[in-house]
């Protein structure tokens, strides 16, 4: 299994009558590494988890999981994993528990011991027939017959929708514990505060493509720290730098976002100014993510350069 | 009284909702229904044009027990009694559009969820069901009046006209307040519908049981059901317009127990609480098999049962009918044309097996498009996620399509030939010869769940409709393709054309192989096209 991708897919196009849903993905999660798949919603998250299970079919492109074709080799694959869907409907006449042994046995097996303690941790009841669950509960029911299975490869679908933040913490918690024990983890999301916290690695898409991917360190390269800082004098010349966006000047305050390579200049550049006070943010994902979004480029706006002073 | 008409508030809206849902689907009841007799007014003009004839068609038919099933007793040979003594029957399908007219837009809207989505909108609690009742009381309505309008329009006396169009739409309002009463009390659509069914189906029978064998009109049963209140206001007769307002008691108090009920009951529940089940699964429950015997048990269980009742009491009341033929004197040719009295009983168990059959089929649809409402529900989502293949779990509920109308049939058959043969004391010649003209029927059904099964393989999204349509045109085709004098080649569309009617029919293997050949024909290109598509 080492070195090789749980999944590899590259250029996945697939079309609903007129809608291109996915318009040539590319996404590979490595072995035993909990990979983030950031989007909002309608950017085609669930229609490429869909692709993977083979529930559908993909118009063209390569895709490949745990080593199989995910279409042709559907039964069997699907042995090797646990799916979390990212609506979660149940048999009202069955009862969560029931359902949990019912997937779990479909699935080919589920840890008896594993299943206790996950609906002690989420504080589920199983004896409730699913007609009585609210929607976290019935997400809980998937989650725990998920996590319960001994499947190589997780697949979930925005599970954390319709949590409670203790329940959300109970859930990272049990992603942590998968990574440790060396589990695949593909966790969709537009939760950023959970893929920052849980993911090495992160699929940024969006209308269906790729348009970001690589470890968070790597991601955090590609976006702006905010910097604040309080100078001796009104600073003179800061527009002009490099990487320099959003500048706030305001007397002798100023407020921008820099991009990373452009963060020495805008330093050096300050000094001189006397600086009385300084801080900084990283970037968070939600930049990140805010600059992945936001249609047309951010430069392009004027609306963004409002407020600059001169 | 201001009180009440606050929890009916946004009752407008709502009634537009449910029109504009229902744009194509209530029309074509409607339109269909009620002009279906003045058709069938037009066919007896045809085919008897003289009073004389009328009379000595009536005289013959009323006293076999076929038709005294299917029909009940004549009130007066008129043209406008003999069209009213034939569509008897036919007034059971107002009653179904009825009810699931109501049950759709009450529970199982309920059920969906949607209700709670328009609940928190600035309408009353009573406002859905009053919509929906309203919708439903203005469909039967307007199914009245065209049907009378027709029927006066093509001739027929104005009151007796009057009073068809009325005990018609008052049989629909009857079956849609009990329908609401009973979509208030249970938790599931399903169940609401089942129950509803069953009401109407019981509702029939006694009529059924109130004529056959009885010589001088119905007995004393007639008067337990709607059915029979129709008869014994002798329509195009001396009307008993008094009869009317049995029918409005039926309905002020189904509706009454109906508006006690929303108002007092949470959302989504239903009479009985919820109890809690077993926190673990059995060992049942383990693969698509065990989980769509799980969803499906109840339905077929309390299908088995109706069918056994309905053919005990069919079987237990020929031998009586037949008994009443027999000693006529003045019938002795018909006797003799109909092959004496084995020749009347295979005749009756033949018509009365058909009509059976048009049900099992309805179960039968029913069950098979279970796979449809689990793929949109969602459902079938983690079953197949799981090591399933696509194969396994379709073929898990077509089983009981395909097997679910055996143990239907087979329990009618067995029941039937049982009380039959008891009533006359010849068990072992009984019995075998009606479970037969049942089984007999189980081909054509098959062939009807291929053509739900092939839909759903290759158009999912036409399976509802198309495959419930089939079985419509089936059973217009069936009860009513013989008296609009449609073609042979038309009639010979449903597979239930080509069913023997045992054991008057020698050769009779050839049609249900080649129906059966049909049905697996039209089953493997469901599989083999779900094969190939996308799953919702």
């Amino acid at each position: 299994m080492n070195g090789e991708n749980a999944v590899a897919a590259s250029g996945l196009v697939k079309t609903f009558g007129k809608t291109r849903a996915l318009d040539g993905l590319d996404l590979s999660v490595r072995s035993s590494e909990v990979h983030g798949f950031l989007g909002p919603n309608g950017a085609g998250k669930s229609t490429t988890l869909r692709v993977l299970l083979g529930l559908i079919r993909k118009d063209s492109g390569e895709a490949r999981m745990l080593g199989g074709d995910p279409w042709r080799d559907a039964v069997a694959l699907h042995r090797r994993l646990a799916y979390v869907p990212g609506d979660v409907t149940l048999w009202p006449g069955l009862t969560g528990g029931e359902v949990i042994d019912l997937l779990g046995r479909m699935r080919g097996g589920l840890d008896k011991g594993r299943r206790a303690e996950l609906l002690e941790r989420f504080e589920l009841d199983p004896s409730k027939k699913s007609r009585t669950y609210s929607k976290g509960n019935r997400q809980k029911v998937a989650l725990v017959a998920a996590l319960a299975s001994d499947a190589e490869l997780l697949l979930l679908d925005e599970p954390t929708s319709g949590l409670d933040p203790l329940m959300e913490a109970a859930f990272r918690a049990c992603v942590e514990e998968e990574r440790n024990s060396g589990r695949t983890v593909l966790l969709s999301s537009h939760i950023l505060s959970e893929v920052e916290a849980l993911c090495d690695r992160v699929t940024i898409i969006r209308d269906g493509r790729a348009v970001e991917s690589g470890t968070l360190a790597d991601l955090r390269h590609l976006t702006r720290t905010s910097v604040a800082a309080e100078l001796g004098r009104a600073p003179v010349g800061l527009a002009e730098l490099p990487g320099v966006h959003d500048l706030h000047v305001d007397g002798r305050r100023v407020r921008c976002q820099v991009d990373a390579a452009g963060l020495d200049g805008l330093l050096a550049h300050l000094m001189p100014f006397g600086v009385r006070s300084l801080t900084s943010q990283p970037p968070t994902l939600e930049d990140l993510f805010l600059r992945h979004y936001e249609t047309g480029e951010p430069e392009a706006r004027p609306a963004r350069r409002m407020g600059v002073t001169r | 009284m201001k009180a009440f008409a606050g929890t009916l508030a946004g009752t407008g809206p709502l009634v537009r909702l449910i029109l504009r849902r229902d744009r194509v689907v209530l029309p074509l009841w409607v339109l269909v229904l009620a002009l279906l007799p003045v058709a069938i007014a037009n066919t007896m003009k045809d085919l008897y044009p003289t009073a004389a004839e009328r009379q000595s068609y009536i005289d013959i038919v009323t006293s076999t027990p076929t038709f005294l099933a299917l029909y009940g007793h004549a009130f007066g040979h008129s043209l406008g009694a003999i069209t009213a003594w034939r569509l008897g029957g036919t007034v059971l399908f107002v009653g179904l559009a009825s009810l699931l007219t109501v049950v759709r837009h009450t529970r199982a809207e309920e059920e969906a969820g949607r209700r709670e989505l328009l609940g928190a909108t600035a309408l009353g609690r009573q406002a859905p069901l009053f919509a929906a009742l309203l919708v439903t009381f203005g469909a039967d309505l307007a199914l009245g009046v065209i049907a009378a309008a027709s029927l006066v329009a093509y001739g027929l006396p104005v009151w007796g006209s009057v009073a068809f169009g009325l005990s018609w739409a008052l049989f629909g309002w009857a079956f849609a307040a009990i329908a609401a009463a009973v979509a208030e009390a249970t938790e599931g659509a399903r169940t609401a519908r089942g129950i509803s069914i069953a009401v109407l189906g019981l509702s029939l029978v006694l009529r059924m049981a109130g004529d056959v064998g009885k010589e001088d009109g119905p007995s004393w049963i007639s008067w337990l059901t709607p059915f029979g209140w129709i008869q014994h206001i002798h329509l195009y007769g001396d009307q008993g317009w008094w009869i009317f307002v049995l029918f409005a008691g039926v309905v002020a108090a189904f509706v009454a127990t109906a508006l006690a009920l929303s108002a007092r009951r949470d959302l989504g529940s239903g009479l009985l609480p919820t109890r809690p089940g077993r926190a673990a699964a059995g060992r049942w429950l383990r693969g698509p098999l065990g989980l769509a015997w799980r969803l499906q048990r109840g339905s077929l269980v309390a299908w088995t049962l109706g069918f056994a009742a309905l053919g005990g009491v069919l079987g237990g009341i020929a031998e009586g009918g037949i008994e009443v033929i027999r000693d006529n004197p003045k019938l002795e040719v018909v006797v003799q044309r109909l092959g004496g009295s084995s020749g009347i009983a295979d005749t009756y168990f033949a018509a009365i097996m058909g009509l059976l059959g048009l049900v099992a089929a309805g179960y039968a649809i029913g069950a098979a498009l279970r796979l449809k409402s689990e793929e949109t529900s969602g459902r079938a989502e983690p079953v197949l996620a799981a090591s399933v293949s696509r194969q396994r779990w379709t073929a898990s509920h077509l089983a009981f399509a395909i097997l679910g109308p055996a143990v239907l049939l087979g329990a009618a058959g067995i029941a039937a030939g049982l009380a039959y043969g008891l009533s006359k004391g010849d068990v072992g010649g009984a019995l075998p010869s009606v479970l037969a003209q049942a089984m007999v029927q189980l081909p054509a059904v098959w062939v009807l769940v291929g053509v739900s099964a092939a839909l759903f393989g290759l158009l999912p999204q036409l399976v509802a409709s198309v495959g419930w349509a089939a079985l419509a045109g089936c059973v217009m085709l069936e009860e009513f393709g013989r008296p609009l004098q449609l073609s042979k080649r038309i009639l010979d569309l449903s597979p239930f054309a080509h069913v023997p009617k045992l054991p008057a029919d020698d050769v009779f293997a050839a049609p249900l192989v080649w129906l059966t050949m049909i049905a697996a024909a039209l089953i493997a290109t469901g599989l083999l096209g779900l094969r190939r598509r996308d799953v919702l």
